[in-house]
């Protein structure tokens, strides 16, 4: 199996922090980015990614606005949004945005399998 | 004390945090992230969450004390705080973030320094508790023991 390449997008450092090593706990090799310019930007320099965790409510450019721009870029990679928001119209704005999965913070174990199995799914 | 209680009193101090609701389940995914590899990941991340609620909590309280209190940027703090603290498992203290966000909402500026004293409080007695289960747990190692794995079984 071709090793999973992914990026953290959170401008929380205890949630980089636990999001990075879930990914490493699993296998995957991760990056980790503060907000949805740096991911933006990350992608521009040429980086390539099967799995991107786009956190919401971010300074600067926020998960939204970077969904929408990476997709526009023609990134068609799995897009998961983690956040801790929770109403149905917050969600779906978010969702239609461009994302793959939606995950309610916080990020456990099972709810990385959940999104990683859907990448094995579509691959 | 000899190991064998010390890892005693340590299971049950554990406990007792979940039992009070300081801590959820969300803590028992951070210490599975913890081994070898990784030996102070746990201590690494609660520091992590020490020094962002200090900093969110200085925010808050600065920003709650203009004469114009913005509560989108109040609003903005309370959310990072809800954030993290709910990575890590300190319940309590996410709990009084959901309460912060209703007066931000409602524009309460009386229910937001209530809120603000509430989530202080929580906030001090989750890091009192964390940093004794550290203490703990450091003793036992110095002592040649091993720290005995929680489950959620009670």
């Amino acid at each position: 199996m071709n090793k999973i390449r992914a990026l953290v997008v959170d401008d929380n450092m205890v949630n980089q922090t636990m999001h990075h090593r879930l990914l490493e706990n699993l296998g995957i090799e991760n990056q980790v980015v503060k907000n949805g310019k740096e991911a933006v930007d990350v992608h521009y320099s040429g980086k390539y990614f099967d799995l991107i965790l786009m956190d919401m409510d971010m300074p600067i450019m926020n998960g939204i606005e970077a969904t929408k721009t990476l997709r526009a870029m023609g990134i068609r990679c799995m897009i998961a949004g983690v956040s801790t928001r929770s109403l149905d119209q917050e969600k779906q704005e978010f969702i239609e945005a461009g994302l793959d999965d939606y995950q309610e913070k916080p990020l456990t174990k099972a709810k990385l399998v959940s999104i990683l199995h859907k990448i094995n799914h579509t691959t | 004390m000899e190991v064998g209680q010390m890892q005693r009193s340590l299971v049950d101090y554990t406990k007792s945090l979940f039992l009070e609701g300081v801590l959820d389940g969300q803590f028992l995914q951070l210490q599975q992230l913890q081994d070898e590899t990784n030996p102070d990941f746990v201590a690494e991340v609660v520091s992590l969450f020490f020094e962002d609620s200090q900093r969110l909590l200085n925010d808050l309280t600065r920003t709650l004390d203009q004469p114009n209190v913005d509560f989108k940027i109040v609003d903005a703090h309370v959310h990072q705080l809800k954030g993290s603290s709910s990575s890590i498992g300190a319940q309590r203290v996410k709990n009084s973030c959901i309460a912060f966000r209703n007066s931000c909402e409602a524009q309460n500026i009386e229910g937001c320094m209530r809120c603000l004293q509430q989530v202080k409080q929580e906030y001090f007695l989750a890091k009192n508790k964390l940093e004794t289960l550290f203490r703990l747990e450091q003793q036992i190692v110095a002592a040649g023991g091993s720290i005995p794995i929680m489950e959620l079984s009670f």
